[in-house]
């Protein structure tokens, strides 16, 4: 797979370095020619910033997003070769770099912001479909799920589509004959009456003069032959010999390393240290006041750490020290409490009328359940490479968001966005944290001070306390069952909600529902973490249905089954995995089942749980996963994403905690901030369901489910109902030390 | 020597000799990763707790972010750029290809050295010797149902390689 560097474009001379974000850059005279010099070599045709055919016939595919792992790259390449009707063998990828010369950064940061309208002078320039995909793909923002759907679905389809139809265009008057007796067939166009065929490479000079159809017309899923199978992913024989570039394995002429330490208390800043106490240590060459961190510049990152760890830094705290984490669960239920009492909640949901459909009911649940802070704990802790030249600065890294990275580091040290580069390298675990920019704004006010590169890596201690962490939180819940069991009301109220918006609500036919919220603040930073909200109201809701049919005296399935009548899709993945598990069968004594499901970025998610309890101690059997995303371009990276997502799941739900003590977090290592292991890995069955609605993604809807099918799977063996996570939390060998207060 | 003075040391690393002007206490992970450049091998953790660092020493599997360069002159290191003995990929490396194992991949070379020291020990590993031995080894995408699966592709392939006649030719 390329990677597109200006630096390489100087050596080589062919493939070359330049984001063009906007396709109209190309075809608008006062720009092409030095497109053209840059993206091209001397002999490619430019179809627009997404495609490119190149003489040998391979084409090209330009994706504008970062692989994380979630085969992204391949997916996308798939979705466009497909629309075109390439050879997949002769299809490359290469991820479009992030260069702000043929960015409109301007633009992109607006249309973030949501204040800005395209110009007048864009739109003439490119049809109304292609524009949308423009848009969609200007951001370059890898997250939420949203690459395939809106990526794959709106630009690299389109763009196929597109391309395919003005070279049939082209071949067609060439050949002058009818285009619609031409075909188009792995990079070939083939003409049967008079036996003609020849390369699309062939036509693509023509082709590329043409305008391209505003409203190509894609494929309907019959017609597939690239999606909907799994072709390998391009991105592992690099990751299986070591040779895949990571961004911590940036490697500059003269660069040299630091090691950071930031203030332990949130909020806090560096008050003072004694730089001279380490000056005369080996390779030691500056020490850096960054505000809330002090960095140490060495030859070597060994020498660096070795000195920062020397180092004595005194930090305020800001007045932050007194956050203790039982603290933060008391004001949380002291918030409810207030909020309650006031009636001054948000609303998320709020049908029929709860207050009295409760006076009617026969049998009312309360539950409270409530989930700690979480860290991302990336494999690869957080780093940057920096180097400020030339009033310039660029920065190697691997980034979720390239533009906001860019924009935050030349924030920081003073210069234009525009001015900086970033050479985004394959990320060593995502899952939100690359999100932020925290370690870009760091490592470029570093290089800021030096005038040599300069590469920037956390401690995996550093990486573990000055996280953007998932929110913990208490929700609480009450619901009245009539005296056959059936759900009357569902009333929730839960501390904080950041996004997506609808992550608490439920999609069973309830008809009296009141969830609300209310903000309680704390001092620790928050950040997206794989499916963000959806991560603990999943665990929330599809915990007290559980509880709910455990009271009514219902199978927690069939409960689930007739409360979803209205929803079909919901119905069929329920379904799917309740009989691929086997539901219904008799287990083991010391094993227990549990279920759940839960829609979220357009994907409905259910899992089985087999869970064995010995002693105490947990172990999950086997998972079984039922996933709806509409369709699965790739179906085997389908199923890696649930795999992945179950596993992250897991490990919160098995071990997850962040806490607070003084102010500070508490853990700081594997050793204290556990992780799941392959021990302790369950089989996982995934059984994917193409129902043809629209695409939802796949990275993040594996996760929210697990927790939840997890600790009703202990319920089921045990008895001992799960209403906090961690897992670890409990005693399993004990009776549970929390019944559900039924009134 | 005064301590974290520079000195000369030299490390075999995948056959070659490397002369290295550096503190031999430093930790071997970053003499491998940058003062010879080889970085394949990665940093997790720096106590031991991941394995995403693991290389071989004399056919052993190590964690470098704990071991002295020092403890590794005069024997024999391996890294994932070496793990290949014939031309071409390891079987493991060609399994790991098959069965789609890596997802961000970071922790890979760690997982392939660990697996590789495996077969060496357990040349047809069952489900309990894989989870004991690959325990040391953190993957948080979660691709450990592959990587077993893996291993268990690459222990075939090897074994039957190893009972082909050996060619005299």
């Amino acid at each position: 797979m390329g990677k597109w560097s200006r630096r390489a474009f100087i050596t080589s001379g062919v493939a070359a370095g330049g984001v063009v974000v906007f396709g109209v850059a190309i075809r608008r005279g006062d720009r092409a020619g030095k497109v053209r010099e840059l993206i091209a070599g001397p002999n490619d045709a430019i179809f627009d910033i997404w495609l490119k055919i190149s003489p040998d016939n391979t084409v090209t595919a330009i994706v504008p997003h970062a692989e994380m792992g979630q085969g992204v790259h391949t997916t996308l390449a798939m979705m466009l070769a497909d629309e075109l009707d390439a050879d997949w063998s002769k299809v490359s990828i290469l991820e479009a770099p992030s260069d702000k010369e043929y960015a409109n950064y301007a633009l992109a940061r607006g249309y973030a912001a949501g204040d800005i309208d395209f110009p007048a002078w864009l739109i003439d320039s490119v049809d109304g479909f292609l524009f949308r995909a423009t848009q969609a793909m200007g951001l370059q923002i890898t997250g939420g799920s949203t690459s395939v759907k809106t990526t794959g679905q709106i630009a690299m389809r389109v763009t196929g589509a597109a391309t395919r139809a003005v070279l049939l265009e082209a071949a067609a008057d060439e050949w002058q004959v009818p285009v619609d007796e031409l075909t188009a067939q792995d990079s070939m166009i083939l003409h049967t009456a008079s036996e003609r065929s020849a390369s699309y490479a062939s036509f693509a000079t023509s082709a590329a003069k043409m305008r391209l159809p505003s409203k190509p017309v894609l494929k309907g899923s019959d017609q597939f032959r690239i999606m909907g199978t799994s072709p390998q992913r391009r991105d592992i024989p690099a990751k299986v010999d070591g040779s895949a570039k990571f961004g911590i394995d940036a490697n500059l002429p003269g660069m040299k390393y630091a090691a950071v330490k930031g203030a332990p208390v949130f909020g806090g800043t560096v008050r003072s240290y004694d730089a001279e106490s380490i000056q005369d240590m080996p390779g030691v060459r500056k020490v850096i006041d960054l505000d809330d961190a002090v960095a140490v510049v060495a030859d070597g990152y060994w020498q660096a750490k070795q000195a920062l760890d020397r180092l004595q830094v005194e930090f305020d705290d800001a007045g932050n020290s007194d956050w203790e984490q039982g603290n933060i669960f008391k004001q949380f239920s002291r918030d409810l409490d207030a909020s309650a009492g006031a009636g001054d909640e948000d609303t998320d949901v709020a049908t029929g009328d709860t207050a009295a459909a409760l006076a009617g009911a026969n049998q009312v649940i309360n539950a409270e359940y409530r989930v700690p802070f979480l860290a991302h704990a990336t494999m690869e802790p957080m780093n940057c490479t920096a180097w400020v030249h030339d009033g310039e600065c660029e920065l190697w890294l691997g980034t979720q968001n390239p533009f906001g990275f860019a924009k935050d580091a030349g924030d920081a040290i003073g210069i234009d966005a525009d001015k900086v580069t970033v050479h985004n390298q394959y990320l060593g675990g995502g899952f939100g944290r690359r999100a932020f920019s925290d370690i870009a704004v760091q490592a470029a006010r570093v290089a800021a001070e030096v005038h040599y590169p300069v590469k920037l890596v956390w401690s995996r201690e550093e990486d573990t306390r000055h996280d953007h962490y998932r929110q913990a939180s208490i929700s609480r819940f009450q619901a009245g069952l009539d005296a056959d069991g059936n759900a009357l009301t569902w009333h929730n109220h839960y501390v904080n909600k950041y996004d997506p918006e609808e992550a608490p609500h439920i999609p069973y036919a309830i008809d009296n529902q009141r969830i609300v919220y209310t903000k309680s603040d704390t001092h620790v930073p928050w950040g997206f973490w794989r499916s963000v909200d959806h991560s603990l109201h999943a665990f929330f809701t599809e915990s007290f249905i559980d509880e709910i049919a455990v009271a009514a005296g219902r199978d927690p399935y069939q409960y689930r089954r007739e409360l979803l009548a209205n929803e079909p899709r919901f119905r069929a993945v329920l379904d799917l995995a309740a009989s691929k598990a086997g539901w219904g069968e008799a287990l083991p004594n010391n094993v227990g089942r549990g279920i759940s499901i839960h829609r979220s970025f357009g994907t409905i998610v259910a899992q089985v749980v087999d869970a064995q309890v010995v002693d105490g101690d947990v172990t999950v059997q086997r998972v079984v996963c039922a996933v709806d995303a509409g369709f699965a371009i790739h179906p085997d990276g389908m199923a890696a994403q649930m795999e992945s997502g179950i596993a992250y799941g897991m490990t919160a739900a098995l071990y997850g905690e962040i806490s607070i003590r003084h102010g500070a977090v508490a853990q700081s290592n594997f050793h204290d901030y556990p992780m799941l292991r392959i021990d302790k890995a369950p089989v996982v069955e995934t059984h994917i369901i193409n129902s043809g609605e629209s695409l939802g993604g796949a990275g993040e809807p594996g996760t929210p489910p697990i927790a939840p099918a997890l600790t009703n799977a202990i319920y089921d063996a045990t008895g001992i109902r799960i209403r906090e996570l961690p897992v670890r939390l409990y005693d399993l060998s004990k009776p549970d030390r929390r019944e559900t207060d039924v009134a | 020597m005064e301590y974290g003075e520079d000195i000369m040391i030299s490390l075999n690393i995948n056959g070659e000799t490397h002369a290295i002007d550096v503190d031999p206490a430093t930790p071997l992970l970053w003499v491998i990763r940058d003062y010879v450049g080889l970085t394949g091998t990665k940093f997790g953790c720096g106590i031991a707790q991941c394995g995403a660092c693991t290389v071989h020493l004399n056919g052993a599997a190590i964690r470098s972010c704990v071991t002295p360069a020092q403890v590794a002159v005069g024997q024999q290191i391996t890294t994932i750029e070496g793990v290949s003995k014939q031309r071409g990929l390891h079987p493991l490396q060609q399994a790991w290809i098959d069965e789609q194992v890596p997802q961000c991949g970071y922790c890979q070379s760690g997982q392939i050295m660990s697996a590789a020291a495996l077969l060496e020990e357990y040349p047809s590993p069952s489900d309990a010797e894989i989870d004991r031995v690959m325990a040391g080894n953190i993957c948080r995408c979660g691709t450990y149902p592959r990587i077993r699966k893996g291993i268990k592709r690459a222990a075939v392939a090897i074994n039957a390689l190893d009972k082909e006649p050996v060619s005299d030719g």
